[in-house]
């Protein structure tokens, strides 16, 4: 084992500054979003901007807290610190505070606490100490099941809330295991199934079912090799034409009513400008209206007159692609693209596994937030309420990502020392 | 062996910036490529709060003031921020009953549940009182101000007219109106509504999700400021006006009187009249059926509208017409046999044979046959035809047969007819002077209105000319005098025809066989001629013309009863004391006005 160095030396500055300009992109857009002639000072602690001041001041102290302390420390305890969070999900469903229906947050005082957010990275904890470990063979049937379960439980925790939107952030993790050696095709058949999800929805199924006909012929016809195992490829059309039919079944019945409008107004079968659609629709607005150069600060009529709702938590994007244009979309998303690729190249360069496993862990975790959040704003995809890393208004949120992300900065900084 | 999967980096390394590059590409075609966002945008947050200007004021001759604007109140409503409410107190309070509140809910809903529909229009300065005092309890709901108009004096009521909300024509033909504004319909209203309505004014404010206001748009830099709309100056005696509606009350017919120095009208009186603050506000629909329904039909302007034959009245425009072709002198004299006489029986007693004045004063139906003869088979021209075309030269010129076309809206033109059509009618060559005796007397085919039948009274007066009738003195302010009415109308007849005329009709009431001589006013030198016109339908109706003074006419008017009987009995004493109301401002018999008023001619089948 090498001397320890210099804490500060070896953490990865790139990634800090890329942290700390989203930090400051949420807050300033936060100012933008819930400014008021009455409030005017960022430091109004009456007004979420003020309040987002102290999560981000918290923020960084819990960033130092998490390098000051031992790197071990989070190998160690990964498994208590994921059951420990898994408690606190069984908790929150049984007293925690309901709020619109969910029971997501813990009310102590005027602070409440989400344990949703804090699930992320103790999954992601989790996940790395399992799959890492030496006495386990990830190519083994087995071994895949309790990692999938490892992912699936705090989803199925919270799905019992319900908040639908943190629950399928675990999903996320299919990037981690796809990039441990789980096999492509499956990754393959999950986009089938959802293409052919959306394709059920949208056309004939009869006609859908002759397509998939024509296209099994096809490959028959020209994968000679293929035509000895013609049973695999007419069974395999037989289980996708029932899929197809039972897309509907699943649509009516397994979804909420607002869940399906907000897929419906998506693919366009319902236009409900006033109604589930709203949001997109304002949200659009508020970015379209924005142009190349945008509205300049605090200038958004939107996002000022409260067009958008949601707007300093899951709809924040809109207030930067309004005041800022096309020029501030451009950064925020090359900040988000260049903190995911350089958390990538960190990852890889870890010896030990856990490490990896756990830098994959948070690269996957903010990509599916920023396909979801970003893609719903701008109308790409469903209406799913969960927050735009570092730049939503939310202390949990913050917290949480913070923790994620600096616990790797933390096994980066010691790569050198951990195997 | 294990398999090392690093290559699987680079698949997700491409994953994530492709991710951001479809963002981007569909950012850029959201924000640089599509505008129409910035459209939305825009009418998302501003707001065009229409400023409603006081419509014109209406004066009368004397500065009396006939019609101006009341602040009234349209409650609006924006769904959107109307909570649970006590629909029943609601109701009560705005007078409706549940099932409109319902439909008006639905209908507004339907509109938008953002922006403000309106839910009762036009509520009164003292409806709105009551109102105003429960509007906190609901929220969604609040008031704009908008103006009614107001009638101190409840006359004139078709003259001036009435406005109502415009509809999907008015709209299409003129881009100045939006749904939900006023426009005139009908009377003065209508035909000034350019100068009466102003120019509406446009407060561009931004507005947030709740449609609150939350301040001027770009400091005001689009906003338009209201123009008050233009004030009427009439020529009408609203005093005049009024004792003419009352003399007329339970008749059917009509007064006009017209001042003979300039055209402008004096008195524009229909019989049944009805309030014109009936016509206003929320009532108006439901009055404005019952009006409607009603058999006498008051809303019909009868002095522009109603059209008759014109009777014995129509006797001095053929003696003019006669004099004009030197086929009738002033002595020329023919005989009655009364009832005997042929084609046409004479239905006055008097002496045999006579003179034009006496003709005219007697009303001598043979004489005028006579008369009609001669001008029809007049050997100065070719043909009965021919004959026949110069004499309804004649007659329009004195202003009948077409329309006036000043200022007043649905004026009707009455009729004269051309030569061609009883060309039609017996074929050509086949008529003559017999076939068409009735026009001799004011019977048959021509039909005149009212308005027309005054004209002549003024052309009589004036000796031969006119100003077209009209309503509006000035507009703006009282020394704008509109100059098109002061273009002088001449008649092809010469001025001296008319002294035997005015003579004549001065012996109507101071001769002693005159037919008007009981409504003779001491003092005073009025011009008049009874006619009786025959009604297919029922008793006769009453008219009578009349000008005064003969030798300085400030007054010229028809008086119209309709089935009252001989023109003596009822036209002549009401056209009597129009003059003296007029011309001496008091009334020396009661007794007279206390019987035309309580006279009740209308019997209601």
């Amino acid at each position: 084992m090498r001397e320890r160095t210099n804490i500060l030396q070896n953490l990865d500055w790139v990634t800090i500054v890329l942290f700390l300009s989203l930090v400051l992109v949420g807050w300033v857009s936060i100012y933008a979003a819930v400014y008021s002639e009455s409030h005017t000072s960022i430091f109004d602690l009456d007004m979420n901007y003020g309040k987002q001041l102290i999560w981000i001041l918290t923020s960084l102290f819990l960033a130092i807290v998490i390098v000051v302390i031992d790197a071990k420390f989070y190998t160690t305890f990964s498994m208590l610190i994921y059951l420990i969070v898994m408690v606190m999900l069984v908790a929150v469903v049984l007293f925690g505070k309901e709020i619109a229906g969910s029971r997501s947050w813990f009310q102590i005082g005027s602070f409440s606490l989400q344990p949703s957010e804090f699930a992320k990275f103790a999954t992601a904890l989790a996940l790395a100490k399992y799959i890492s470990s030496r006495d386990i063979n990830f190519m083994k049937f087995t071994s895949r099941i309790t990692a999938g379960a490892i992912m699936l439980f705090p989803s199925v925790l919270i799905l019992l809330q319900p908040d639908t939107g943190s629950a399928l952030v675990f999903a996320a993790f299919t990037l981690v295991l796809f990039r441990e050696g789980m096999s492509g095709n499956l990754l393959f058949v999950g986009v089938i199934v959802v293409i052919l999800f959306i394709l059920a929805l949208l056309f004939n199924k009869f006609i859908l079912i002759g397509i998939l006909v024509i296209n099994a012929g096809l490959i028959l016809y020209l994968y000679g090799n293929l035509r000895k195992k013609w049973f695999l490829v007419v069974g395999v059309l037989l289980l996708t034409s029932a899929y197809v039919f039972s897309v509907d079944y699943a649509f009516e019945n397994v979804l909420e009513p607002h869940q399906k409008k907000r897929i419906n107004v998506l693919l366009g079968i319902e236009k409900d400008i006033h109604g589930a659609g709203y949001n997109v629709h304002q949200s659009k607005i508020a970015i379209g209206s924005g142009g190349f150069s945008g509205k300049g600060f605090l200038k958004g009529t939107q996002t000022k007159f409260d067009f958008v709702p949601e707007q300093s938590t899951d709809f924040i994007f809109c207030t930067i692609g309004e005041e800022w244009g096309f020029i501030g979309s451009f950064v925020v998303i090359a900040l988000f693209v260049g903190l995911m690729a350089r958390l990538v190249i960190l990852a890889e360069r870890q010896r030990s596994a856990f490490s990896r496993i756990y830098g994959y862990g948070v690269a996957a975790i903010l990509f599916f937030h920023f396909i979801v959040n970003i893609g719903m704003t701008i109308g790409l995809f469903p209406v799913i309420g969960i927050p735009l890393p570092f730049i939503s208004y939310g202390g949990s949120s913050l917290w949480g990502f913070t923790i994620l992300l600096f616990i790797f900065l933390k096994l980066d900084s010691v790569r050198l020392d951990l195997l | 062996m294990k398999r090392n999967f690093a290559e699987r980096k680079y698949i997700i390394i491409i994953l994530f910036v492709f991710t951001g590059l479809v963002f981007l590409i569909r950012l850029f075609y959201l924000q640089v490529f599509d505008t129409s966002y910035i459209l939305s945008a825009e009418s998302n947050v501003l707001r065009q709060n229409t400023i409603y200007p006081n419509r014109g004021l209406i004066y009368d001759r004397n500065d009396k003031l006939l019609v101006y604007d009341e602040a009234a109140y349209d409650l609006l409503v924006i769904p959107g921020q109307v909570k649970t409410l006590d629909t029943v107190e609601f109701c009560n309070l705005l007078n409706i009953t549940d099932s409109i509140f319902t439909l008006r809910m639905n209908k507004a809903r339907k509109y938008s549940r953002y922006k403000p529909s309106t839910f009762v229009a036009q509520i009164t300065k003292e409806e709105f009182g009551f109102i105003e005092e429960k509007l906190y309890k609901f929220p969604g709901f609040f008031v704009q101000s908008r103006s009614l108009r107001k009638y101190p004096y409840p006359i004139a009521a078709h003259m001036l007219g009435y406005i109502g909300e415009v509809n999907n024509r008015d709209i299409e033909a003129s881009s100045y109106y939006r749904m939900g504004d006023y426009i005139g319909k009908s009377g003065l209203e209508r035909f000034y509504e350019k100068e009466l309505r102003g120019q509406k004014g446009v407060d561009v404010v931004l507005v947030d999700v709740h449609n609150r206001e939350m301040g001027s748009y770009r400091g005001g830099r689009f906003d338009t400021v209201a123009e008050q709309g233009k004030n009427l100056y009439l020529s009408l005696d609203a005093e005049l006006q009024a004792f003419g509606e009352e003399l007329m009350q339970n008749k059917i017919g009509s007064i006009v009187a017209i001042d003979p120095r300039t055209g402008g009208i004096l008195a524009f009186i229909t019989s049944p009249v009805y309030d014109p603050n009936l016509l206003v506000g929320r009532v108006r629909g439901e009055n404005f059926a019952n009006l409607n329904k009603d058999t006498l039909k008051p809303l019909l302007n009868r002095a522009i509208m109603g059209t008759y034959p014109p009777g014995s009245t129509f006797k001095m425009v053929n003696a003019l017409v006669g004099l004009q072709e030197s086929v009738l002198g002033e002595y020329t004299s023919y005989s009655c046999s009364g009832p005997a006489s042929k084609p046409i029986r004479c239905t006055h007693n008097h002496i045999t044979p006579l003179q034009l004045q006496e003709a005219i004063e007697q009303s001598c139906n043979p004489y005028f046959w006579n008369v009609y003869r001669s001008v029809i088979t007049n050997s100065k021209y070719g043909s009965v035809k021919e004959a026949y075309t110069a004499w309804r030269n004649h007659v329009i010129s004195l202003g009948f047969g077409g329309r006036f076309n000043t200022d007043i809206p649905f004026e009707l033109s009455g009729n004269i007819p051309e030569a061609a059509y009883y060309d039609k009618v017996y074929q050509e060559g086949h008529w003559n002077a017999l076939t068409i005796r009735s026009l001799a007397i004011g019977q048959g085919e021509i039909l005149i209105t009212p308005l027309q039948l005054a004209n002549l009274a003024v052309v009589i007066a004036n000796k031969g000319f006119y100003y077209p009738p009209h309503l509006v003195h000035a507009i703006g302010t009282k020394d704008n005098i509109i100059g098109r009415f002061n273009e002088k109308k001449q008649s092809t007849i010469n001025a001296r025809h008319f002294n035997v005329v005015q003579e004549a009709m001065l012996e109507v009431f101071e001769g002693d066989h005159g037919t008007a001589r009981w409504a003779k006013l001491e003092g005073v030198q009025i011009c008049g001629k009874t006619g009786t016109v025959q009604n297919p339908h029922g008793k006769d109706h009453s008219m009578f013309i009349a000008f005064a003074p003969k030798d300085n006419p400030q007054i010229a008017m028809t008086v119209i009863v309709e089935n009252s009987g001989y023109g003596s009995t009822w036209a002549a004493p009401i056209a009597s004391l129009m003059v003296e109301k007029y011309l001496n401002d008091t009334i020396s018999r009661p007794h007279v006005v206390k019987r035309m008023v309580e006279g009740n001619l209308i019997s209601r089948n």
